[in-house]
C-alpha cells in the first residue's frame, strides 16, 4: 500500500488494472507498436503491486523507506509506466511522449531516465541477480523493506536466473520476492518450443523458495499470493509464478497469433481502447 | 597461430638441465632476491575497511586466490561467498552499490571479463555504480594455460564506457591504488597481483594516482611506456641496457583508462626519442594500442614498437620460461630494445 494515500484511494484493484491497461494502449498508440500485449497481461500483476502490496511514497521515487520493485525485463517498461503514471510517479501527460525523442519513457526501461525504475533491465535475465544483492544489502542496513523483482518466463532460459535462484535459497532471502510473468511465449514463439522449462514450481522449490502458482489475471488470487508471500514465516526467498494472457482485456489482440511484438494497426487503436472499455470493470 | 597437436616433447635420459615445472596455480612473479610483501590488496582492504564501513567484499569461491581472505577474516560480516557464480556476483554488487555500499569483487580475470561481461556493462557500467572489480591472472601469470590467462583482458574492457581500468606495477603500487579506487566514484577494474608481490617503485619518487603516468627514469634514447608488471621489466631491462651505454627512459602507466594523455604526449614529444609500449596482454586492443592511437591522434613521429603477447592461446608452462618465450622477461625486454635501436 502506498504510504501516501494515492490519488483516488477508493478505486479497486479491478479498475486500477483497467486504468494501467488505458495508459499501455495509448502510449502504444503513440508508437503505433510495441510490446503492448505483455502489458495488458502484467497490468493485473502491476495493480496488486502498486495498489496493495508495495510501500512507496508516490512524489519520493528514492525513499529509503520504500519497497524495490525491479524490473528485470526491461521490454515491459510500457506496463510500468503505466502503473507508475496510475501511482502518481509519473506524471499522466508524459504519456504522450512514449518512445519519442527525449523522453524519460524509452522503449526498455533505463534507471537513468525513468523516476520508480530502480535497474536497468533489457539484457534479460540480469535483475534475479541485482535483486539478491539489494536483499543482501537492506539486511544489512536492517531495513524492513523488501526487493520485488518481476522477471519473464523467457527469462529462465538464461543460466545466471538460476545462479541468483540458488543464492537466494542458500542465503535464505526472505526479504525478496520474485513474481514470474508466466505466458509461454517469447521472441522466436512459445516458450515451451524455445526451451522447456516446465516444470517450474518445484525446480524454484528444490531452489529453497517458498513457490505459489496462480492465475495472473485473477486480482483476488493474486492478492491472496501476494499476501502469504508477504506475511508468510518461509525461512528463504518466496516466489509468484503467475499464469498470465497476453493481451488480456482486449478480446481480438488476444486471438492475435504470435504477438510477443504486437503490431497493430493504425485504425486498430481506437478499437482496441473501445475493447478494453466494454470489458471495464463495474 | 596454433600449436601442433600432441606434439611430443624431446625427452632425453641424461638431461643436463631439469626444466622447469609448472608452479601452483599462481605462481610468484617475483625474482630469487627481489624483496616482497604478502597480499598487499587483502591487508591493504582490511585495513581502509577499518575507517569505510561502506565497503563490502564478495568474490566467486576465489578468495584464498585473491588475497580477499585476509578482509574476509578481519571483516567477516562484510564478507560475501557468492559461489562460482560470476554473473550473479556482479549483479549482486551491483545491487549493493545501489543501496549505498562501495563492493570490492573478485575473481580471475578471464572469468571477469570473458564469462561476465554483459552484467559489468549493464548493471554497473551504464550506472555508473562504485564497484570495484579486483582480478588475478591478468595477462600471462599463470601456466596453466589460454583457461586461466587473461591475455585480453585489456582489450575486452578498454570498450566499455565508465569503466576506468588499473594495471599496478608492484605491492606498493596495489597499496596505494586500493583506497584510490575505493574513492572513485564509477566502477573500477584492477589487474591483480597477489600472493607475495614485490616491493620495486620504493626505490622511486612515485606515489599512485588514478588517471596519471609517472616518470621512473629518465633516459636520452628510448622511452618505455609500461604497466604493471612490465613496469617492473623495463626498469631491469634499463639497468642492463644502461651498463651498455644505453639510456632507457621509463614512464609508468598504471592507469590504462583513461589514459593519461598529457603525459605520454609530453614525453613522447621530448627530443622524439623512440617510443616502446610493453605490456603484459596481447598486443592487440591494450596499453599498445592505446598509445599508439594517441600518438597518430596528435600527430607525433616517433618510431614506435610494442612489446606484448602474441594474438595467439598461449602455452601451458612454467612462469619464467613461458615470459622468455613471450618476450616480457626482463632480458628479453632488454634484446628487443636493443636490436630495434641497433
Amino acid at each position: 500500500m502506498s504510504e501516501t494515500t494515492p490519488l483516488r484511494p477508493n478505486l479497486s484493484l479491478a479498475e486500477r488494472a483497467y486504468r494501467i491497461r488505458r495508459n499501455a494502449l495509448r502510449m502504444g498508440a503513440v508508437q503505433g507498436q510495441g510490446y503492448i500485449a505483455q502489458a495488458l497481461g502484467v497490468a493485473d500483476i502491476l495493480a496488486v503491486s502498486y495498489f496493495h502490496a508495495l510501500t512507496y511514497r508516490p512524489n519520493e521515487p528514492q525513499w529509503e523507506g520504500r519497497d524495490r520493485f525491479l524490473l528485470s525485463i526491461g521490454h515491459y517498461a510500457i506496463a510500468l509506466y503505466a502503473a507508475l503514471i496510475e501511482a502518481g510517479v509519473l506524471p499522466e501527460e508524459e504519456l504522450e511522449t512514449y518512445g519519442s525523442d527525449d523522453s524519460r519513457l524509452p522503449m526498455s526501461g533505463m534507471a537513468a531516465y525513468t523516476p520508480g525504475m530502480e535497474i536497468t533491465g533489457g539484457s534479460l535475465g540480469q535483475g534475479l541477480a541485482i535483486a539478491v544483492g539489494m536483499a543482501l544489502a537492506l539486511k544489512r542496513k536492517a531495513s524492513r523493506s523488501r526487493v520485488y523483482c518481476l522477471f519473464s518466463d523467457g527469462e529462465l532460459d538464461e543460466g545466471a536466473v538460476w545462479e541468483a535462484a540458488m543464492s537466494a535459497g542458500s542465503f535464505k532471502l526472505d526479504n525478496l520476492i520474485g513474481v514470474v510473468d508466466v505466458n509461454y511465449m517469447q521472441a522466436d514463439g512459445p516458450s515451451r518450443g524455445v526451451l522447456d522449462f516446465e516444470p517450474l514450481a518445484p525446480k524454484f522449490e528444490a531452489f529453497g523458495w517458498f513457490v505459489q502458482r496462480v492465475d495472473g489475471n485473477d486480482i483476488d488470487a493474486l492478492v491472496a499470493a501476494f499476501d502469504a508471500a508477504r506475511h508468510g514465516d518461509a525461512p528463504g526467498p518466496r516466489i509468484v509464478l503467475c499464469d498470465t494472457k497476453m493481451a488480456k482485456g482486449v478480446p481480438f489482440l488476444e486471438a492475435r497469433e504470435r504477438n510477443h511484438f504486437l503490431r497493430v494497426e493504425p485504425d486498430e487503436w481506437s478499437l482496441a481502447l473501445a475493447a478494453l472499455d466494454a470489458g471495464r470493470p463495474a | 597461430m596454433m600449436r601442433d597437436k600432441y606434439k611430443r616433447p624431446a625427452i632425453s635420459a641424461d638431461a643436463s638441465g631439469k626444466r622447469l615445472t609448472t608452479s601452483a596455480m599462481i605462481a610468484s612473479i617475483a625474482g630469487p632476491d627481489q624483496p616482497t610483501r604478502s597480499a598487499p590488496f587483502g591487508h591493504a582492504l582490511a585495513a581502509l575497511a577499518e575507517r569505510r564501513p561502506d565497503i563490502v567484499g564478495l568474490t566467486a569461491d576465489l578468495s584464498k586466490y585473491t588475497d580477499l581472505h585476509i578482509f574476509a577474516k578481519a571483516h567477516p560480516d562484510r564478507f560475501y561467498q557468492m559461489g562460482m557464480a560470476e554473473q550473479l556476483l556482479m549483479g549482486a554488487a551491483a545491487g549493493m552499490a545501489r543501496e549505498g555500499f562501495t563492493p570490492f569483487v573478485t575473481t580471475y580475470a578471464v572469468f571477469a571479463t570473458r564469462r561476465a561481461y554483459d552484467f559489468i556493462c549493464m548493471a554497473i557500467a551504464e550506472e555508473m555504480l562504485p564497484v570495484k572489480i579486483v582480478c588475478a591472472l591478468p595477462g600471462l601469470t599463470t601456466g596453466y594455460g589460454p583457461s586461466h590467462q587473461a591475455t585480453e583482458d585489456l582489450a575486452i574492457f578498454r570498450g566499455m564506457p565508465n569503466l576506468t581500468i588499473i594495471d599496478p606495477c608492484d605491492a606498493l603500487d596495489i597499496e596505494q591504488a586500493t583506497p584510490a579506487i575505493a574513492s572513485h566514484p564509477g566502477p573500477v577494474y584492477l589487474r591483480l597481483l597477489r600472493g607475495n608481490v614485490p616491493v620495486v617503485l620504493d626505490r622511486y619518487d612515485y606515489r599512485f594516482e588514478i588517471g596519471r603516468a609517472k616518470r621512473l627514469r629518465a633516459g636520452a634514447d628510448v622511452l618505455v611506456i609500461a604497466s604493471g608488471l612490465m613496469t617492473m621489466r623495463a626498469l631491469e631491462a634499463a639497468d642492463m641496457l644502461a651498463a651498455e651505454g644505453v639510456s632507457v627512459a621509463v614512464l609508468h602507466s598504471p592507469t590504462i583508462k583513461p589514459l593519461d594523455e598529457a603525459a605520454i604526449l609530453e614525453e613522447a614529444e621530448r627530443e622524439g626519442r623512440p617510443v616502446i609500449v610493453a605490456e603484459n596482454h596481447s598486443v592487440i586492443g591494450g596499453l599498445g594500442e592505446a598509445v599508439a592511437g594517441l600518438l597518430m591522434r596528435n600527430g607525433a613521429r616517433n618510431r614506435f614498437r610494442q612489446i606484448g603477447l602474441p594474438d595467439a592461446f598461449l602455452d601451458a608452462g612454467a612462469l619464467p620460461t613461458l615470459h622468455d618465450r613471450y618476450g616480457l622477461s626482463a632480458g628479453a625486454v632488454a634484446k628487443t630494445i636493443r636490436e630495434w635501436l641497433r
